[in-house]
């Protein structure tokens, strides 16, 4: 595997290729924050935040930090020309009413089937469930982006969810550290594989099934 | 009910007042969050004023779950859109409406499940409280409201959904100083208007003693 990006990077900057002009997009928390600095400058992607923001932009130079002017994760943000407001309730209609393009959401597990655990852990405190619900069922298209494995090396690609679901809605795509699979609600396939990693090498770490496409692509940093 | 997300458009002057006033306890508090740690409603939760909490994500605040773990808070957990369309029902005279969000969760346990338009729907009751608490940047004499950018966040429709609705405002401007089409909260669903003791310094509210 490619040494130029750390893992979290490396997932970003793949998915920052899925994001084309004129998509709203609303970014998780997490590894999807990272995203924005791999999204080229004047890229037309409107970035939608669910505190009520659409045409969010980068953090302002310290000078022009504004606490009024947030991200869900609770950053400093700034908005970019031809930026809009709105209340919460407006932006979660937005959500729930199909009008947000793609949602990339950071996961805990996701089964072969695609359905994703990303707010709870069984046997802790689950007192935060936040907007990952909302934005689970609402969005046309979810690409979760995780790390292949869990910390302690277990997959996190797994053949049924062990942790809580956070809804019977599915990701499309996943993009982790090691590989891109397509998901299409039944089966997983595998659409790219980092250079470096061997089939046999990604199937010791991920638990759940999966096909190889026909037209599997070797995926090198920085193209 | 109070308004803010974490600690943006939250009503910091109006949680002060509560606090001194230890009197006041056993309080159900609605809101998205509880502050953070010893800021904004997580002040309030360490005075022990807090009974219960009801909203979205309450993780970020280590106080609260280790009063929830101590047996001291009680906790009700809706995903946070649910959250407020069912305060914004609650406020426009709706009693209960069905939802897509949490089918299949642990948060849809116990709720009637409905099918519409082939996708299954869980049942939310509308949320009211007695009193609102809200944040907004200006008011003018009337009570019209507007907001700062994402310090709007909860705070309309939470102006819609209490009995009593006290807001907090940066600054009074004489009525009519709005363009009409720029009101975001009217004036009939505001009762209270006070002068925030706080302001901004460097970009963060701090208090103006």
């Amino acid at each position: 595997m490619s040494k130029t990006l750390d893992p979290k990077k490396r997932i970003a900057s793949r998915i920052a290729e899925e994001l084309k002009p004129g998509m709203v997009v609303n970014l998780g928390v997490g590894i999807p924050t990272l995203i924005p600095e791999f999204l080229q400058q004047g890229n037309g992607v409107f970035l939608h935040s669910e505190n009520g923001m659409l045409g969010m932009g980068p953090p302002p130079p310290p000078e022009e930090l504004d606490m009024d002017c947030i991200s869900a994760s609770k950053h400093p943000v700034t908005l970019e020309p031809g930026a809009a407001i709105f209340s919460s309730s407006d932006s979660f209609g937005m959500i729930r009413g199909g009008h947000i393009d793609v949602v990339v959401l950071g996961a805990l597990q996701i089964s072969e089937k695609g359905e994703i655990a990303n707010w709870a852990v069984p046997g802790t405190d689950i007192l935060g469930v936040g907007g990952a619900m909302d934005l689970v069922p609402g969005a046309k298209k979810i690409i979760a982006a995780m790390t292949h494995t869990a910390k302690d090396g277990s997959p996190k690609l797994v053949r049924e969810l062990a942790y809580p679901t956070t809804g019977i809605q599915c990701a499309k795509l996943v993009v982790t550290e090691l590989a891109v699979f397509s998901i299409n609600g039944e089966s997983m396939l595998l659409e790219e594989l980092a250079e470096g990693t061997t089939i046999d090498e990604l199937r010791a770490v991920t638990d759940a099934r999966f096909h190889v496409s026909t037209a599997l692509k070797t995926w090198h940093d920085g193209n | 009910m109070v308004g803010g997300f974490g600690l943006c458009g939250t009503p910091f002057t109006l949680i002060d007042a509560i606090i001194e006033q230890p009197a006041i306890r056993n309080l159900t508090i609605i809101s998205n969050n509880l502050g953070e740690p010893g800021k904004g409603l997580g002040l309030l939760l360490l005075s022990g004023q807090i009974k219960k909490a009801v909203g979205s994500y309450f993780t970020s605040n280590r106080d609260a779950v280790k009063a929830w773990k101590r047996g001291t808070l009680e906790i009700e957990l809706y995903p946070q859109g649910t959250f407020v369309e069912a305060i914004r029902a609650g406020g426009a005279g709706i009693a209960a409406f069905y939802v897509k969000t949490g089918v299949g969760t642990e948060l849809a346990k116990g709720r009637e499940e409905r099918i519409f338009n082939s996708e299954r729907n869980i049942l939310i009751e509308a949320i009211r409280a007695k009193a609102a608490l809200i944040k907004a940047a200006k008011a003018d004499a009337l009570g019209n409201l507007i907001y700062s950018k994402s310090a709007r966040n909860f705070n309309p429709a939470m102006a819609t959904a209490a009995d009593v609705v006290i807001a907090e405002v940066d600054e009074i401007v004489p009525a009519g100083s709005f363009d009409p089409e720029q009101v975001v909260t009217p004036h009939n669903f505001v009762d209270y208007l006070v002068i925030s003791r706080y302001w901004k310094e460097g970009g963060v509210y701090v208090k103006n003693t």
